[in-house]
């Protein structure tokens, strides 16, 4: 059977991963689809899978209090969704929901974290492409609670 | 061009002014006002602040009686001749409303002509580098150019320096070499009292001309010459102008620009003050009705929070931005700007400064804690040359 | 009268309001023609006009564009104060002061043979507009031509006709994103900044022409210069109070220059050491 394994490499998040550990993570590996306006996951909800966007855009969203709920960010095909599945308590932070038909590869979370745990070197390899993802994704943040934009006239 | 020296006795130095007035000069000098030295016309020789002289230090001025009776006896006091090339309030134009429509008037310029009489040479110099900010720029003020082109300098030479002073630092005096109509300076002791004259333009020899004077002799030429090197040894501060640019340009989160912060009042007083600072606003002024306006210019200054306000706030909201602005601006960017220093050593802003901030103090501060490497092999740039 | 108003540059010449268009709830596009209706005078994408309403004041307005039917220039206002209401207030026919243009402006020709990738925040896109018009007149001079474009709200986007305009008939990569938004909104959402990645040019061959609030072109710097693009290729505009316009005020100081001669537009090199002090 052809596996997912030709796919996820050519994905930019996994770009020169060791031959070797990219079959561990092959073996974690699942296809997924999600159509228009279909959750992916909600906020606080256990975070279990690791998202590799194959094509499509998926919306973040928040949903304050008494007003509708807002995105703040999106994320296209060549990026990845979630790294909750990594940090404790493993819970979501937002919910996801499918903008447009998005396919994707899920990654069992557990799965995921248990090899890492048994080869430091894939843990190390994982966090060092996650890291900068949770590092841009804060700065981002920092941009837009600044509201450069303006309102006030 | 200078001429052969004369000497003009101090009865004869009102025939100057006459001969001035005569030429359609209107003549505005050093007179008594506010408990200070300031400038105003001038109709005769006894205008002049006779027997007076000025006591200066850190946020001190005060006015003393002489033992003699020196028309020029003193250093300089808290105006400058910007209040008659760049004055403290201009119209620009007025507007008249009609329907939709409007029309404006531009404000003719001044056809005024000054004689400033009683120009010291940091002022001479202060005036050389406004020249630079209003004439000898991208565009051309037109006002300013004809107070300017019209004004006739009667340089006095500083006989004696204050404990502010630091012309001989910035290299700009205390002589007037040149860039003046007349040159005098003011000999007296003894019974005897005269101005050794130096005529330094064509307009200044035909004055001159006008007025009785002898020639002068080897020894009063001496003697005019040893009062000026007496001022040069007087020298109350000193500013060490070496890489000054860099200094302050490389040095924006120094801590001394908090200290000074703490002190400085923002009062705008030094801005005021100084014979360089440029710096103005616009108001609009309208009638009740609307349908008529005027567009003044006014002095302003980088102290006010109002200066760098950009929709929603002021770009430079603490006192150490606004006083780190106004220093590194005089005495660094300036350069970049207009090749020279902004500051000419005349002390106004240590002087006049209500709590005596010495910003050659804070330049010696920020250099003796520099950690930033400042350009040594190279000639560094100082301001005026 | 009219020679010497002519030649005083601190006095605004009348123009005429011949048209009023509303862009966003609080942006406005003013059309203005010379007081015979004449075609406005040329200018140099980038560059800023003094706009005065009668007895009220003057801002600085940066152009926004050529109008092809009247040749009046376009100035797309955002009403953030007593004069902007004023403009916004104006009617077709009304007159208005005008003094300009002034400043700096994009350096396209330097970008003729290469990749140009324009950044735009909020209203910063209107400065950037006219470059994309000459652009678009000689598409066939450059390589990869990409608009990254972030506003605070889908509601807040400028020009989208011409955006779409410029995605389907010009070759242009329009990317667009806004800081937040409603489900409604089927686009990007995220800071400008992550539109870099999404682009396609080559950094080596790429000049980069960036505008919007300081804090947005100080982030999108870091982006271009991490994917590769040369501080010497990047360039900025920026703001401050200004008042005369000719360097005689002093306000709009920052650093050594004055924005209102030395820029709007500058090389970011040029300016990088002032960029990251706070309040300079």
């Amino acid at each position: 059977m052809e596996t997912l394994e030709p796919i996820l490499s050519k994905h930019p998040f996994f770009k020169g991963l060791d031959k070797a550990y990219m079959e561990l993570v092959t073996g974690c590996a699942k296809n997924v689809r999600f159509d228009a306006g279909q959750f992916i996951f909600r906020q606080h909800e256990a975070a279990d899978v690791f998202y590799i966007i194959r094509q499509g855009k998926v919306a973040l969203e928040l949903s304050p209090p008494g007003r509708p709920p807002v995105t703040l960010e999106t994320v296209n095909e060549e990026e990845i969704l979630g790294w909750a599945w990594l940090v404790p308590p493993y819970h979501w932070h937002c919910d996801a929901q499918a903008v447009e038909l998005t396919r994707a590869i899920a990654l069992d979370g557990k799965c995921l974290r248990n090899k890492c745990m048994e080869d430091h070197d894939l843990g190390f390899e994982l966090l060092n492409r996650l890291l900068p993802v949770i590092g841009k994704r804060m700065e981002a943040t920092q941009l837009q609670l600044m509201d450069v934009y303006g309102t006030k006239a | 061009m200078t001429s052969e020296p004369r000497i003009i006795e101090r009865k004869a130095l009102d025939q100057l002014l006459e001969a001035l007035t005569q030429e359609g000069y209107q003549v505005v000098g050093p007179t008594l006002g506010d408990g200070a030295i300031v400038y105003g016309p001038v109709q005769a020789s006894e205008d002049f602040p006779v027997g007076w002289t000025d006591e200066q230090e850190g946020g001190v001025y005060r006015l003393k009686k002489r033992e003699d009776k020196a028309l020029f006896g003193y250093v300089v006091g808290p105006h400058s001749w910007k209040k008659y090339l760049h004055p403290p309030e201009r119209r620009l134009w007025t507007g008249q409303a009609s329907g939709t429509d409007f029309e404006l008037t531009p404000e003719p310029v001044e056809t005024a002509r000054f004689a400033f009489f009683g120009v010291r040479s940091c002022e001479l110099h202060a005036i050389e580098i406004q020249d630079r900010v209003f004439i000898h720029n991208d565009h051309v003020d037109e006002d300013y150019k004809a107070r300017r082109e019209n004004a006739f300098v009667v340089v006095v030479q500083c006989g004696q320096a204050g404990k502010t002073c630091f012309c001989v630092s910035m290299n700009t005096g205390p002589k007037a070499e040149s860039g003046y109509d007349l040159a005098l300076t003011e000999i007296l002791d003894e019974g005897r009292h005269f101005f050794h004259a130096v005529a330094g333009s064509p307009k200044g020899a035909a004055i001159l001309q006008q007025v009785e004077t002898r020639s002068a002799t080897s020894s009063d030429s001496a003697e005019a010459e040893e009062a000026v090197q007496k001022a040069r040894g007087q020298m109350g501060r000193t500013l060490n102008t070496k890489g000054v640019k860099e200094l302050l340009q490389e040095n924006p989160e120094h801590p001394r620009w908090d200290s000074v912060a703490e002190r400085c009042l923002s009062c705008a007083n030094c801005t005021m003050v100084c014979p360089t600072c440029f710096c103005s606003t616009v108001e609009d002024t309208t009638d009740l009705t609307g349908d008529h306006t005027e567009r003044w210019q006014k002095w302003d200054s980088c102290f006010t929070m109002d200066f760098s306000y950009l929709h929603g706030g002021s770009v430079r909201a603490s006192t150490k931005s606004r006083y780190r602005q106004w220093l590194t601006h005089k005495l660094s960017s300036w350069i970049d700007q207009f090749d020279s220093s902004g500051c000419v050593g005349c002390g106004r802003c240590v002087t006049w400064c209500p709590v005596g901030i010495d910003l050659t103090e804070e330049v010696r501060s920020i250099r003796e804690e520099n950690t930033v490497r400042l350009p040594s092999k190279r000639e560094a740039s100082n301001g005026n040359a | 009268m009219e020679d010497i108003q002519r030649q005083n540059v601190m006095v605004p010449r009348p123009f005429l309001v011949h048209r009023v268009h509303k862009e966003t709830e609080d942006t406005f596009t003013l059309e203005l023609n010379g007081e015979d209706s004449a075609e406005s005078p040329p200018f140099i994408p980038g560059q800023f006009n003094m706009l005065y309403a009668f007895g009220i004041g003057e801002v600085p307005i940066s152009i926004s564009g050529r109008s092809e039917a009247s040749g009046g220039w376009l100035h797309t206002i955002r009403e953030v104060g007593t004069v902007t209401r004023a403009l916004h207030r104006m009617k077709r026919g009304g007159v208005l002061g005008l003094r300009g243009p002034f400043g700096t402006g994009w350096p396209i020709e330097e970008a003729r043979g290469n990749d140009i990738v324009f950044m735009a925040g909020g209203i910063g896109l209107a400065p950037l507009r006219p470059a994309l018009h000459v652009v678009q007149s000689m598409r066939d001079q450059f390589g990869e031509v990409a608009l990254l474009y972030g506003a605070r709200t889908p509601e807040s986007l400028l020009f989208e006709k011409e955006r779409e305009l410029w995605r389907a008939k010009f070759g242009v990569q329009v990317k667009v994103t806004v800081d937040a938004a409603g489900r409604e909104w089927k686009r990007n959402v995220g800071v400008v900044t992550n539109l870099v990645e999404r682009a396609s040019f080559d950094p080596a061959h790429t000049v980069a022409f960036i505008c919007g609030p300081e804090v947005m072109m100080r982030f999108s710097v870091v982006e271009l210069k991490q994917c590769g693009v040369p501080e010497d290729k990047i360039y900025i505009s920026m703001e401050r109070n200004m008042k005369c316009a000719v360097g005689f005020c002093g306000h709009c100081q920052f650093g050594p220059t004055f924005i209102c001669k030395d820029g709007p537009v500058y090389r970011y090199d040029r300016i990088r050491q002032f960029l990251n002090v706070r309040e300079v």
